[in-house]
């Protein structure tokens, strides 16, 4: 695991800026953003597969989410 | 893991802005103003009017759209398990940028959603209009970038999301309670217009219940006129922008099926002709939206599906009108309000104000 975002709580468009900020960074491997509310679960998902990233795996996490995007 | 949501798709947000459109274009046919099928901001002015939060007797009737709109999102967040109750970003400049956001639509006379509409029934000042919203929204993006936000909000209870739809629930059963008696200016709490905008509207149960199909299937796709803008700004996402094309182009096919586009600068339903205020108004209009992380359609909606902060942009909004109208700062289509100008002045500087102050702070 290489890098933990937590989005929760923040509106639009915050939760993709933090996560393009990352990737702009991190070029490659695992990152995980925890989201609370299926807008912000979508448009996370949307963007990481706008820049190459692969979304592994969404999981329930409390009242949120947990996405987990790779990319190799 | 829970079923794809189809309007959500690319597909999914073209459809439900044509089915806007359309369905905007045909409220007009069936009663609502000119190319005011559904404005948000006109619709929630006419609200504060129809509770005597104002008294500019020509726009007060207690719209069903907008509460359709609440109640229908609240019923499909139940429905596909997205009711959230959250609350406590930051509610008194969420406010204030409601109440800016409409004071701004007001100068233009039209939300993002009539601005649409006025372009689909031929109106050219909309052209202003939407050049000022770009221009607004660019502006946010610019503090976005920079790292503006709210804060966080946090989970709260069933109960807090709960007071918007029950709000909208309320004021629903004062419109059957009190409904309009014909040509009285009063239905017990509630003020109607005799004449002007305020008069002109689609029978209640059908208003309602194209309010209530609309907030559903928008509180679904996440549709977002403002967010469409901003996403084509920061990221060059053309994701929402899809339903935004596709609900101008819809409104205009219906209207000339309606034979309600008329093209033209002058003479235009409930607009006017100065063109630099209708730029300025909506460049206010449009900062205060991405500020705040909403169009007011969309505000509405995440009201309905439990966020608080978002109900408190819409009160904001509520009251925005009301001072709108008490202080001469709306528009009509002679011009703009005696204090208009003055009023988008002030909104620029303490929006712009608000984008430079709030920065993240281990957010």
């Amino acid at each position: 695991m290489n890098a933990t975002i937590d989005a929760r709580g923040l509106s639009c468009p915050q939760p993709v800026i933090l996560v393009m900020n990352r990737i702009k960074e991190q070029k490659n491997g695992t990152i995980e953003i925890l989201v609370d509310t299926d807008t912000a679960r979508e448009n996370v998902s949307r963007a990481a597969g706008s820049k190459g990233w692969f979304v592994d795996r969404i999981e329930q996490d409390g009242t949120g989410y947990r996405i987990v995007i790779v990319k190799k | 893991m829970r079923m794809k949501n189809v309007l959500a798709t690319r597909w999914g947000v073209i459809g439900v802005g044509a089915v806007i459109g359309i369905l905007a274009a045909a409220l007009q046919k069936l009663g609502n103003p000119g190319n005011m099928g559904v404005c948000v901001a006109c619709f929630a002015r006419d609200i504060a009017g129809a509770l005597g939060l104002h008294r500019a007797e020509t726009v007060q009737y207690l719209r069903p759209e907008i509460l359709g709109f609440v109640l229908g999102s609240f019923l499909a967040a139940l429905l596909f398990r997205e009711f959230r109750p959250r609350a406590g970003s930051a509610p008194i400049v969420r406010f204030i940028l409601g109440a800016f956001a409409m004071i701004g639509a007001l100068v233009f006379l039209g939300c993002p959603w009539r601005a649409l509409l006025r372009l689909a029934g031929g109106d050219l000042n909309a052209v202003l209009g939407i050049a000022g919203l770009v221009f607004g929204v660019w502006v946010g993006t610019l503090f976005l970038k920079n790292g503006y936000t709210l804060g966080r909000s946090q989970p709260t209870s069933k109960a807090a999301g709960m007071i918007m739809p029950l709000i909208a629930l309320g004021f629903l059963l004062l419109l059957f309670i009190y409904p309009q008696i014909q040509g009285k200016g009063m239905s017990g709490v509630l003020f109607y217009s005799m004449s002007g905008p305020g008069s002109m509207h689609a029978p209640l149960l059908v208003s309602l219940a194209i309010g209530l199909v609309v907030g559903g299937i928008a509180q679904q796709s996440r549709f977002c006129t403002m967010g469409a803008l901003r996403d084509l700004i920061l990221f060059r996402q053309t994701h929402l922008l899809g339903g935004v094309i596709a609900l101008v182009l819809a409104a205009f096919l219906a209207n000339l099926v309606f034979g309600q586009f008329e093209p033209g600068f002058i003479g235009q339903p409930v607009a006017h002709s100065m063109h630099f205020w209708n730029f300025a108004g909506m460049t206010l209009a449009g900062l205060a939206f991405c500020l705040a992380g909403g169009c007011p359609g969309r505000q509405l909606f995440l009201s309905g599906e439990g966020d608080g902060d978002a109900a408190v942009f819409v009160i904001g909004m509520v009251s925005g009108a009301a001072f709108a109208h008490n202080f001469g700062l709306a528009s009509s289509p002679s011009g703009i309000g005696p204090h208009g100008a003055a009023a988008v002045g002030i909104g620029l500087v303490v929006c712009l104000l608000i984008g430079w102050s709030m920065r993240a702070k281990g957010v």
